[in-house]
Parts: C-alpha cells; sequence; structure tokens
C-alpha cells in the first residue's frame, strides 16, 4: 500500500480514478435542457510513468473525451485525475494554469491544430511565453533546439504552418507540446490524419522522444496495428466505459471482451485473404447513441453472446489475473 | 489475353497547370479490369489515385485539368473526347462512385429514397412510382433494416455507415458494370468498415459489377481486391493479382507500403521494434526529374534509376513493376 | 470533395522557400503587390488632399451664396456648378467631405469596437453570457435604426459628435453577429485548445488567437460600415437632423433632392464622392485582409 503510494507520487505518474465527463442538461436561458451525454462515464486507470498507455475505441467511444478531460479542456462532470501526486482535476484556475506545463497534448488533424496566422516559430515559442520558461534572450535558442530535436530545421522557424507538408506539421505539433518539458504528453489519434509512409516516421520519432525524455503517453487512437505497435498497456472503450484494459501482448494474444474480439476481428490486414474474411466474426448495427443508453452491458444490444441477465446489470470491470480486465459476465 | 476486359484505361496521360509549372498527374496509367473482379489501387495521397477515378468518370476538374492523351474504354466504348451530354448519360448507368465522405455527397434537403429515385429516373426513364420502388429495393440489397422507412428518412437522421450504404445504393441503382469507390470507408469505424466490405463483396458476387477500389490500406487490398495497383507520383509502379503483389512485392515503393505500416498481429511479439521508414516526401509532380520517381526516397537505388524512368515490365507471373532494380534481378 | 482532394496533392507541394523578413514588410510588401488595393490608396490619398488641401486654394465659403441657383458645372466659372441656394459646390464638396469622412471612419470604428466586443464575448463564452448579449443584440437590431437615431440626436441636439455616436450605435449589430459566428467557429480548433493547454488566458484566446482569424469577415464588414455611415448621416441631414453648421456630401444631396429633376448634378456629385470614397475604402480593406492572411502572402 505504502509502495503503491509513493509510486503514484512519482512525477510523470498518471492516474484516472472514475472520470465522468457529461455533456449537455445544462439549463439555459430561454431554452429547455437539452438531453444528457454520457461522453466518459467511469473510467479508471494508472500509466506508470515512462509508459505508453494506448485507448482503443470506434467513435463515440468516449476515448477523445477522455483525453481532453485530463487535459482539463473540457470539464470534468467527476472522479479525479492525478499526475505524479498532484489532482489536476481539483485545480483551480491560476494553479492549473501553471500547472500545465507538466502535461502537454498533440492532437489528430495537423491542419487545424496550428494557427494559420502564426510562423511555426511562434507557435512552438507561445507556451514559453506564456508561462514564462527559461529568459527571454534564451527562448529563441530553445525553439531552435527543439526544432532539430523533432527532426525539422531550424530555419524553418520563419515559415507559416501551410508551407509544411502533414507530417512536418505534425513535427510542430510535437515540439509545441515539448517546449514546456512536460511529464505526460496526451497523444490524440496522432497518426490518424497522416500518409501511411509519414505515420511511421511520427511513430519512431515519438518512441524515440519517449526514450530520451522519459515521457509518459497517453495514446488515443482507432488504428489498432498502431496500439499494438506503440503501446504498453490498452484499454478498449465502448460507449464511455472500459470494457477490456490489459498489457499489449496479453489483451491481442488473449481478447476476452467480444468487443474486443469482433474489433480486432474487422480489421484488415496483408496477412489476410478474400477467402478468409468472410469466415470471422461480424458485429451488426452501429454502436447506440451515447444519450439514451439502455440498462445492463451497454454492449449488449450488438453481442453475439449477449443472454438475459446483460440486459439487466452492468457487468463490472474486473481482473482476470495477471491485470487483465473485462467487463464481461459470460467470460 | 482472350477477351477484352470491361474497362480499359491505356496511357491516360493528365496534366495540370499550376502556379510552378506543368504537373503531370497521371503519367501512361495503363490498368484493365474486368467483369466480376475488384481491382485495388494503392499508394498515398497525391499519387493519382483519385485522379485516375476521376479520368476514368470524365470528371477531371478543367481548367486546371486535362486529359492530354490516352484511351479509356468501357465495353469497347471510348470515353476520352466523348461529348459531355453521352458521358452523362454512361456516368451513373455504366459507372457508379461513391465517395469517402458520404455526408458531403449527400443533398440534405432530399430523403434518400428521393434521391436514389432521382438517379433511377433521369438515367432509365422510368416513372416516379416505379423510381421510388427501385429505390427502396436497393435499400433492401445494401442490408438497411426497415427499407420502405428509411427511404424516407433525411441523410442527417442516418449513421455514418448507413449513408455509406445509401451512396452505395444509389450507385448500383442503376446495374453499372463498373463500381469506383473511392475511399469507401475512411471514414467509419472498423466494424462499420468490415460491413460494408462485405456488403461490396457481396453485391459484387451477385451482380458481377467489376469494383475498382481505391485505398491507401494494404490490408484491406488483401482481404477486398483480386488484383492490385500501386501507384506512386501518376505512375503505376508494380501490378497483378493480389497474392503475387503482396506475396512478393518487387517495387521497393511497395516494400515500404507494406513494411511501414504497423500491421495488427495476432501474436505480438514482446519485444518491439522499430518501424521500417520510407524517408522523405512525395514529391512535387512539378519538380519530377528525367528518372524513377521515387529514385530520391528508395533505399535500392542505382546510377540508372535517376537517369531513366523504368517502364512497367514482368517481373513474375501475372505481376509486372516499374523498377530497374527488380528487372535487373529478374534478368539474372 | 474528391476533386479536392484529387487536386490537393498537386498544390500542395509548394517549394519551401527560406528567407527570413520582418512581417510588416512582408505585408507591406503584399499589400503593394495588389494593384487594386493600391489603386484604392491612391484614390483615398487623392480624395483626402482634395477634401483638406482643396480649401486652401479654392477658398470660397461654402454656405456663401455667390450665383444664381441651379448653375450647371462648368458654366460661369463654377467648375461643379451652384446649388439651390446659388452656392458653390466644389466648396461643399471640399467642406464636405471632410465631415462625411470623419464621420464614416468614426462611426464605422465606433460599431466595430462595439460589435467586435460583444460578439467576441458572446462567441467565446458561449451558454448564459451568449444568450444575454445577443438578446441585447436582438434588441438593437429590431429598433428601427433610422428613428433611433433621430431619437438619439432629437434627445441629445444635433452635433457631429452626437451624430456619429447615434449612427455607430445603431449600426454595431451586423459586426457583432459576424463577429460571434466566427468565434463559434474558431474556438473548435484544435489550435485553440492547443493554446490553452499552453496556459493561455481567455484574454490572449480572444484576442491574439481566434480574433486575428476572425478578421477577414469583419474587415469585409467594417468596409460596408464606413458607406453607409456616410450614408446614414446623409439620410439624417435630410431629415434636418444633422448638424446645420457644418457642411456634409450627405447634406448637399439632402438639401438639394427635392430639385433632383431639374438640376440632377447637384444630387449626382456628391453621390459620386461617396461612391468613389466607399470604392476606395473596400479596395483597401480587400487588400490589407490579403496582406494580413499568410496563406495568400507567398502567392
Amino acid at each position: 500500500m505504502n509502495a503503491a503510494a509513493t509510486k503514484s507520487q512519482e512525477s510523470g505518474t498518471l492516474t484516472v480514478e472514475d472520470l465522468k465527463v457529461y455533456f449537455g442538461g445544462a439549463k439555459r436561458f430561454f431554452s429547455k435542457d437539452a438531453a444528457t451525454v454520457h461522453a466518459v462515464d467511469g473510467v479508471s486507470f494508472s500509466v506508470p510513468a515512462g509508459q505508453t498507455f494506448g485507448v482503443v475505441g470506434e467513435s463515440g467511444s468516449g476515448k477523445t473525451t477522455t483525453a481532453l478531460a485530463i487535459m482539463r479542456l473540457v470539464p470534468i462532470t467527476a472522479g479525479k485525475v492525478i499526475l505524479g501526486g498532484t489532482a489536476i482535476s481539483d485545480l483551480k484556475k491560476e494553479e492549473l494554469r501553471s500547472a500545465r506545463r507538466r502535461f502537454q497534448i498533440i492532437f489528430q488533424d495537423p491542419y487545424s491544430s496550428l494557427d494559420p496566422r502564426k510562423r511555426a516559430g511562434d507557435i512552438v515559442r507561445e507556451p514559453l511565453d506564456l508561462m514564462q520558461i527559461g529568459k527571454l534572450a534564451e527562448r529563441d535558442a530553445m525553439v531552435a533546439e527543439l526544432f532539430a530535436q523533432v527532426g525539422l530545421r531550424p530555419e524553418q522557424r520563419a515559415l507559416f504552418p501551410h508551407q509544411f507538408s502533414g507530417g512536418q506539421r505534425q513535427r510542430i505539433g510535437l515540439a509545441r507540446a515539448l517546449s514546456t518539458r512536460p511529464e505526460l504528453i496526451v497523444c490524440d489519434e496522432p497518426v490518424s490524419a497522416l500518409d501511411v509512409a509519414i505515420q511511421a516516421q511520427i511513430l519512431n520519432l515519438m518512441a524515440k522522444l519517449q526514450r530520451d525524455l522519459g515521457l509518459t503517453y497517453l495514446f488515443i487512437s482507432h488504428d489498432l496495428g498502431v496500439v499494438q505497435h506503440i503501446c504498453d498497456q490498452v484499454a478498449v472503450m465502448y460507449l464511455g466505459q472500459i470494457v477490456e484494459q490489459a498489457d499489449r501482448v496479453s489483451l491481442f494474444t488473449n481478447p476476452r471482451h467480444p468487443y474486443t474480439k469482433s474489433l480486432l476481428a474487422a480489421v484488415p490486414t496483408v496477412h489476410g485473404n478474400k477467402r478468409d474474411r468472410r469466415t470471422r466474426l461480424r458485429l451488426k448495427g452501429d454502436p447506440p447513441s451515447p444519450i439514451n443508453l439502455p440498462p445492463g452491458c451497454r454492449f449488449a444490444s450488438r453481442c453475439p453472446m449477449a443472454e438475459a441477465r446483460c440486459r439487466q446489470a452492468s457487468p463490472p470491470l474486473e481482473d482476470r489475473g495477471d491485470g487483465h480486465k473485462v467487463s464481461c459476465f459470460l467470460v | 489475353m482472350a477477351e477484352d476486359p470491361l474497362l480499359s484505361v491505356k496511357d491516360i496521360v493528365v496534366d495540370f497547370k499550376t502556379r510552378y509549372g506543368n504537373a503531370r498527374v497521371l503519367d501512361h496509367v495503363t490498368l484493365d479490369v474486368n467483369s466480376g473482379e475488384i481491382l485495388g489501387i494503392v499508394g498515398e495521397s497525391g499519387c493519382g489515385k483519385s485522379m485516375t477515378a476521376l479520368s476514368i468518370m470524365g470528371l477531371v476538374p478543367n481548367p486546371p485539368g486535362k486529359v492530354t492523351s490516352g484511351s479509356i474504354k468501357i465495353d469497347g466504348m471510348e470515353l476520352v473526347g466523348m461529348d459531355v451530354d453521352r458521358l452523362r448519360q454512361i456516368r451513373g448507368k455504366d459507372i457508379g462512385m461513391i465517395f469517402q465522405e458520404p455526408m458531403t455527397s449527400l443533398n440534405p434537403v432530399f430523403t434518400v429514397g428521393e434521391q436514389i429515385a432521382e438517379s433511377v429516373r433521369l438515367h432509365e426513364n422510368a416513372r416516379p412510382k416505379a423510381a421510388m420502388d427501385r429505390a427502396v429495393e436497393m435499400l433492401a440489397a445494401v442490408e438497411i433494416p426497415e427499407a420502405e422507412t428509411r427511404a424516407k428518412a433525411y441523410p442527417h437522421q442516418l449513421s455514418g455507415g448507413m449513408r455509406q450504404r445509401v451512396m452505395i445504393a444509389m450507385a448500383l441503382a442503376c446495374r453499372p458494370k463498373v463500381l469506383i469507390a473511392d475511399e469507401p470507408t475512411t471514414a467509419l469505424d472498423a466494424t462499420v468498415q468490415a460491413q460494408i466490405f462485405d456488403l461490396l463483396q457481396d453485391l459484387q458476387e451477385e451482380t458481377g459489377t467489376a469494383i475498382i477500389l481505391i485505398t491507401h490500406d494494404m490490408g484491406a487490398i488483401a482481404e477486398l481486391a483480386d488484383t492490385v495497383a500501386v501507384m506512386y507520383a501518376g505512375r503505376v509502379v508494380e501490378k497483378g493479382t493480389v497474392d503475387a503483389v503482396l506475396s512478393a512485392p518487387q517495387h521497393p515503393y511497395t516494400k515500404g507500403l507494406i513494411t511501414c505500416v504497423p500491421h495488427l498481429e495476432p501474436d505480438p511479439p514482446v519485444e518491439r521494434h522499430e518501424l521500417m521508414e520510407i524517408p522523405g516526401v512525395v514529391p512535387a509532380l512539378t519538380e519530377l526529374g528525367k528518372g524513377c520517381a521515387f529514385a530520391p526516397r528508395c533505399g535500392e537505388a542505382i546510377e540508372k534509376c535517376s537517369g531513366e524512368k523504368p517502364r512497367l515490365l514482368a517481373t513474375g507471373d501475372a505481376h509486372v513493376t516499374a523498377c530497374w532494380v527488380a528487372q535487373q534481378e529478374r534478368a539474372q | 470533395m474528391a476533386e479536392s482532394a484529387a487536386t490537393e496533392g498537386v498544390m500542395d507541394q509548394e517549394p519551401l522557400e527560406l528567407k527570413i523578413t520582418h512581417p510588416l514588410s512582408e505585408m507591406a510588401t503584399m499589400f503593394f503587390r495588389n494593384y487594386a488595393a493600391v489603386a484604392g490608396l491612391v484614390l483615398l490619398i487623392l480624395i483626402i488632399l482634395f477634401t483638406f488641401l482643396g480649401p486652401y486654394i479654392h477658398t470660397t465659403d461654402p454656405f456663401e451664396m455667390v450665383w444664381s441657383p441651379f448653375t450647371p458645372p462648368g458654366e460661369e466659372g463654377f467648375l461643379l456648378g451652384t446649388d439651390y441656394l446659388g452656392r458653390d459646390i466644389l466648396a461643399a464638396m471640399m467642406a464636405g467631405g471632410q465631415v462625411s469622412m470623419a464621420i464614416g471612419l468614426a462611426a464605422a470604428v465606433i460599431s466595430v469596437v462595439i460589435g467586435v466586443t460583444v460578439g467576441a464575448f458572446a462567441g467565446y463564452y458561449g451558454g448564459v453570457i451568449e444568450e444575454a448579449l445577443m438578446r441585447f443584440t436582438e434588441f438593437f437590431q429590431v429598433l428601427p435604426t433610422l428613428l433611433f437615431s433621430m431619437v438619439i440626436v432629437a434627445l441629445f441636439g444635433a452635433s457631429l459628435l452626437t451624430v456619429t455616436l447615434a449612427i455607430g450605435v445603431v449600426s454595431w449589430t451586423a459586426v457583432a453577429r459576424v463577429t460571434r459566428s466566427e468565434f463559434l467557429r474558431i474556438r473548435e480548433l484544435e489550435y485553440v485548445a492547443a493554446a490553452r493547454s499552453g496556459s493561455a488566458r481567455d484574454g490572449y484566446l480572444i484576442f491574439r488567437v481566434i480574433l486575428p482569424n476572425a478578421l477577414p469577415p469583419i474587415i469585409v464588414q467594417a468596409n460596408l460600415m464606413v458607406g453607409s455611415a456616410i450614408l446614414f448621416e446623409a439620410a439624417l441631414s435630410f431629415l434636418g437632423l444633422s448638424d446645420p453648421n457644418v457642411m456634409s456630401w450627405g447634406q448637399v444631396i439632402g438639401s438639394n433632392r427635392p430639385y433632383i429633376l431639374d438640376a440632377g448634378f447637384a444630387v449626382a456629385i456628391p453621390g459620386f464622392a461617396i461612391f468613389l470614397t466607399v470604392l476606395a475604402i473596400s479596395l483597401i480593406g480587400d487588400g490589407l485582409n490579403d496582406a494580413l492572411n499568410p496563406k495568400l502572402r507567398q502567392r
């Protein structure tokens, strides 16, 4: 217990406890209150310092909202987010501002994540100026160094975002995130918008930066191949909840939850072929909307194995040994 | 080849005028698709795969683009240089197309049933009632539950997967001979993508429609296509049956595309490897030299590669490659 | 959709040039490369010279009756003719131009300042603040603008200052709506979230991140505002609600309007002057807009 407590104090360790993010439902002037969307509904996990924790799921699973809530970019409805002993979910305005240097984010879209009216160098420099990091005279050199670190030429600081290719723009985003020397970088689908040949360059760069700087990554993605490649631990989300969580090898070699299984079966791979594909498990329909959630297991409506009890009570996320957690009555 | 292919694209060249000079967007692209076959076209963005589709549809934006030379024949009928009205008839009737983002390809103010019926009426002179019946029938064929009710829905009332099914229904409503699917599942989730792929394969097996599948995903090629063409900088660099190309890729670019992607392994190794990279970026089409466009990024390039463009030559059974190195190895 | 995706590969590949220049000098270069903008600037300078230096050369008092009414332009030595009281129109154009341009610019500045502030806060904060501010905006929008400005002028007296304020106060709503909708769009973009996680405060996000990106439609609105303010002043002076002791283009139009069939030139000349001024300002506005946009700057 004591050892665990000190461990969670270690800088770079991220712990999320029963995180909930609900949208809507707030009353407005002259308008009726809207339905509540349960975007993230009771998510808990912890990431040891220097490791990569992957969150996979389809659209509407709440994976991006989880990322934004941890970044304190959307309001947290309930729950705790603790980074290296600091409960960032509890921080108030100015405390939060100064704590922000410890956790940074990179986004999916390399086009909308950079201000088109600022030069690349100024974009990377912005957090340094805002947080008063380093002496004024040194900041330019710091930016030049960050450019070199992410594989850009320091002269390119003077260019505007539209003059870079997608991969280069993602490098700028990475340099901006690194500028504050953070412990944690939240990566929201960082390579999904890039061409396949460029994805490898960015993934290798991210792995190298993690080795060199001891960064903790929270890696959000829908691409199971990428997650399998880069993550140490993986959580699978469905409609705002984690349905399965395990270390990388255990999750992919021995998936237990029917959703995880069908997700893995849905991904086409170069090893596959036309004939085998037809024999695999198929999910029917789309995920239900997170507004009117059915009682019981949220996956029950699409689950090929669902029984009556699945529609009555929610299965808890339980450890089935070796830290492989599953929330399903049937496995 | 015994019989003529259903769709035959021969030496098509498309040029674009840009501020930086002429860009040869398609450079002597030659492709054949037989009826009942799925041809996959794969490559990075800007390699010319979407432009190939647009040139078959006769939709190359002009200006700035222009089909400079070449021939596109469907069932022996020449499409290049055909007058606009004829071409409009053929589009939709003989060639259907589905796009990446179904939301922007559907008209938000008409119901999906009306939109499918409209396309049937235009191309087959059907009566409104008959056209609507066909629309409902098509929606059922693409496995939309309660097709009759859903025909009365507006696009925004449907999920992304449903909308893509509607697009497919619309494209297939006039029973085209060729269906071009341009990244049809990029905007969709994996489980929905799998459903759409199943659907395309089922429909193709039932109707014998030839499909051109444009994608950047080698996995989709492996699991759906019969033949594959790999494109780079406006040229086809490797072409052949899927089995041949994926099991023994000859062009370094194809090899790179296969190895640089982290593929989902059923049994991942505990130790992780660094991904193979293709260094650099796709070159500007206005700045291509006289050699192989891939040479500057190629680890295997020899002197000849930067001097002369390689042509597509056989490097195996049902397998052609435009690479000097691969051709030399083959010759030895 | 497919077309843009297909052409993207071609258009995207611009050769990177590496030269570091001062942003202002780069903007100036861009502006002066735009012939239309330069033409607008030259035109505006000519109008300013005409109105502000003209009176030193052509010293006739614009209020003095110097000849018989409705002398057509060019006759009897009156370059632009005389009005219904026999006053020199050329002198009136010079003196009136100063007032019209001052009112136009000042009223546009007032409406942009109010409009951008209201729109920015409404769009940025959303929720109750947005509801309250937008209801407030709608309140001003549904008021008949001319009537409302008449009330203001009638209450506080007809002077240049009250007229300018009245015009500014009734015309900011369009700017507010445009600003709000741009803010609503831009605040959701990821670079705003990125700046926030770089610990930017609200003020920084509003004025340094979102506003610069929201400028293009606001500049267009502001351009229109200059022209409409000049015309608005004309309407007020036509109704006799502008300062009667100062000459303005609007006043020339307003006072000669009853005689438009007999002496159209007396109305057409100031009308043409307003047209030229508005044209000049919108050409400059367009040029500025392009010069401020780094994407266009490289072309």
